[in-house]
């Protein structure tokens, strides 16, 4: 970082539909998981308890949307961070969920939860609890702008330890060769 | 084994107070509270709010690709179903018994998993609340909470992890969503430089595990009244065991318990899981819940992953673990244990059981080369199960002359928690919750619970869940008038005569 002794830099992660590998290799960046929190404290993620995101310099979104909470959350983090980044192939296309874009949800739903004509009393969850389920799984940039889009499945933990670094050191991040995969 | 606090008489006219997202636990999910004018509890409930359809949209792809898409189930557990997958493909392409080259290496990239998982559970999301106390702070906890006040804990849980995820690595060439095991067995062989690598670690991954178990048997005992009783509920027990019935992850017949500890059913070959297990929809969640058959749903639920595998075990296979997990035995004086924060110390236990295997087998050349893939005749179905990190997970394929997949059912290990996991919550709604101010402590103790469990509930998202299912008639007065069962291959057959 240019200045040591500035407040640190605050990020939010969440992962919508998908399946956590992403913030899994963040946490392969290992031990300097302790050098990142140096510069960096957390708000709203899988690993705290802070259920809403604040104000925030950077947000990592992890995985497409699939249904109407995954917007709510999508938009809360774009409200209230700087700097908005898809992280990982669900994030960025919709990745392998969005293969259930060619199947009717109607018909998945009663494959599974009716069932066959012979059943009786099948019912598809419907209460109010779960949050309506979007017929196509969708890219984060058709909901809200991204700034930056990271590839991979999941990116590997060098690629996102240089993005952040070159977003702490204040400049546009660059992953060199080997850095960008789309495995 | 009571279903109260499952659904108030009437929702409509009480308050809700909902914990959404839980946090700390992979996946999503969210509990719902139902209060009534004197804060009394109505109605807790479990919800997982996703459906993803994996089980529909791996149909027609063909079967060799299956154990690599099925990874996408969870970033967490991915070799679980890497591995599940790759089972069941054994018995497509007709490898009854795949090479001891093939079993080692992928034996040693499950317990690659379970040590990395393990140690992510009880480091970086459940010791916060065990070191600092359930109400504690919130700013504070957390893993960055832990790495400020107990530095060398949070250290050896990150690096923990880290020789986990390298041996995963090792064996399936990255961390996560690797490609190591292929249908009849594994597709390449561990050099001699890879091995060294990780044996240089593998003495210091056995004292530091020995050293977690001990620290997760510390907080019990120093807070026993609180740890045998919080969240506890009794339960029958399912999961795999050698045949012997040595605790096995990877290989196994089923073996399920009852609270009591006495035997349900033993030695059963899981290649017709639906003859003992089904499942049953509820309208309020995503998650299925199953149960052994023979007993229904009312009595028929269970609880899966360390806290039933530890104790459904006649012995663990490695020294250091074993020694645990007689004084774990030891502590429950001839009663099989239901607290549900013993599921950490359990957990601890088999984390010190995945190193010592991982380093034994460090020790086998075998997975230093040899026949990499056994093929025989072609099958038409295929199933395979593994104890994953947090429970028995089945996955059962049908597979065309064309080789493609035309079927498929996944039954993850979380979705066998699904009434345990409610079951505990609600005790602790009644215990610390009810005619009670909520806030923000009291709430965490709900998510204290849930997290013994380890639930993913990414797993338990994208599963579908399509096969053994029952459904019952139930006229106006709760009797039951009919019940159908589908069973694993699909087809429906009345239970009722």
């Amino acid at each position: 970082m240019s200045d040591g002794a500035k407040r640190k830099i605050r990020v939010a992660t969440t992962s919508l539909a998908g399946c956590f590998g992403c913030h899994m290799s963040l946490l392969d960046i290992d031990e300097r998981l302790f050098d990142l929190l140096e510069h960096v404290e957390f708000d709203r993620t899988p690993l705290t308890d802070i259920k809403h995101c604040g104000h925030c310099d950077v947000g990592l979104v992890e995985g497409g949307i699939c249904n109407a909470e995954n917007i709510h959350v999508l938009r809360e983090f774009r409200k209230n961070c700087k700097v908005l980044v898809a992280v990982g192939a669900c994030a960025v296309t919709g990745g392998l969920p969005a293969q259930r874009n060619h199947i009717d949800l109607g018909a998945c739903l009663r494959e599974v939860y009716v069932t066959e004509p012979s059943v009786l009393n099948g019912q598809i969850p419907n209460d109010p609890e779960l949050p309506l389920l979007f017929d196509k799984v969708h890219a984060l940039h058709e909901i809200v702008k991204i700034d930056y889009f990271l590839p991979g499945c999941p990116p590997p933990a060098d690629a996102i330890w240089k993005f952040l670094t070159d977003l702490l050191a204040g400049h546009t991040p660059h992953l060199g060769h080997g850095l960008i995969h789309y495995d | 084994m009571s279903f109260e606090l499952e659904t108030a008489a009437n929702p409509g006219a009480l308050r809700r107070v909902v914990i959404e997202p839980v946090s700390r636990v992979e996946g999503h999910g969210k509990v719902t509270i139902l209060l009534d004018n004197d804060d009394h509890v109505q109605q807790v409930r479990l919800h997982i709010v996703e459906f993803r359809g994996f089980e529909k949209f791996v149909q027609g792809r063909p079967y060799w690709e299956v154990p690599v898409m099925v990874q996408r189930l969870c970033g967490i557990c991915p070799v679980s179903h890497h591995l599940a997958a790759a089972k069941a493909m054994d018995q497509i392409v007709g490898a009854r018994h795949v090479s001891p080259t093939a079993d080692k290496i992928r034996r040693l990239m499950h317990y690659g998993q379970i040590l990395q998982s393990h140690a992510l559970h009880f480091f970086h999301l459940s010791s916060p609340d065990l070191l600092f106390g359930f109400d504690s702070d919130v700013a504070r906890r957390n893993i960055v909470g832990v790495a400020a006040e107990h530095p060398e804990i949070a250290t050896q849980g990150v690096l923990l992890r880290k020789f986990g995820q390298e041996v995963i690595r090792v064996t399936a060439g990255k961390r996560v969503h690797g490609t190591g095991a292929i249908p009849g067995g594994v597709n390449k062989a561990v050099t001699v430089a890879e091995r060294d690598e990780l044996l240089a670690d593998a003495y210091q991954v056995v004292a530091w595990s020995r050293a977690a178990v001990h620290l997760a048997k510390k907080l019990h005992l120093a807070n026993v009244g609180l740890y045998n009783s919080f969240g506890a509920f009794r339960s029958n027990m399912l999961s795999l065991v050698a045949v012997d019935g040595a605790m096995d992850l990877y290989h196994g017949v089923l073996r399920a318990r009852d609270d009591a500890g006495r035997i349900l059913f033993d030695g059963v070959d899981y290649d017709r899981y639906w003859d003992r297990l089904a499942e049953e929809v509820k309208p309020w969640s995503y998650m299925k819940f199953p149960f052994i058959r023979s007993l229904g749903p009312e009595q028929g639920w269970y609880k899966v992953g360390p806290l039933a595998r530890v104790q459904n075990c006649d012995h663990i296979p490695t020294p250091l673990a074993d020694a645990e997990r007689r004084e774990f035995i030891d502590f429950g004086g001839g009663q099989p244990i239901h607290a549900t924060l013993a599921f950490h110390w359990a957990r601890m236990i088999e984390m010190l059981f995945a190193a010592e295997s991982i380093k034994d087998l460090l020790h086998d050349d075998d997975i230093l080369g040899g026949e990499l893939v056994t093929e025989g005749a072609r099958q038409e179905r295929g199933v395979g199960v593994i104890e994953a990190p947090r429970g028995t997970l089945i996955h059962h394929y049908r597979v065309n002359e064309d080789d493609q997949v035309v079927r498929a059912n996944l039954i993850v290990s979380t979705t066998h928690n699904n009434q345990a996991m409610n079951e505990s919550i609600r005790q602790v709604a009644r215990r610390y919750l009810d005619g009670r101010q909520l806030t923000e402590g009291l709430l965490n103790h709900i998510e204290v619970a849930i997290r013994a469990f380890d639930p993913c509930l990414s797993c338990a998202t994208h599963a579908l869940g399509k096969m053994p299912l029952v459904v019952e008639l139930v006229d106006a007065g709760g009797e039951r008038v009919d019940a159908v069962v589908r069973n694993g291959d699909g087809v429906c057959i009345s239970e009722d005569a």
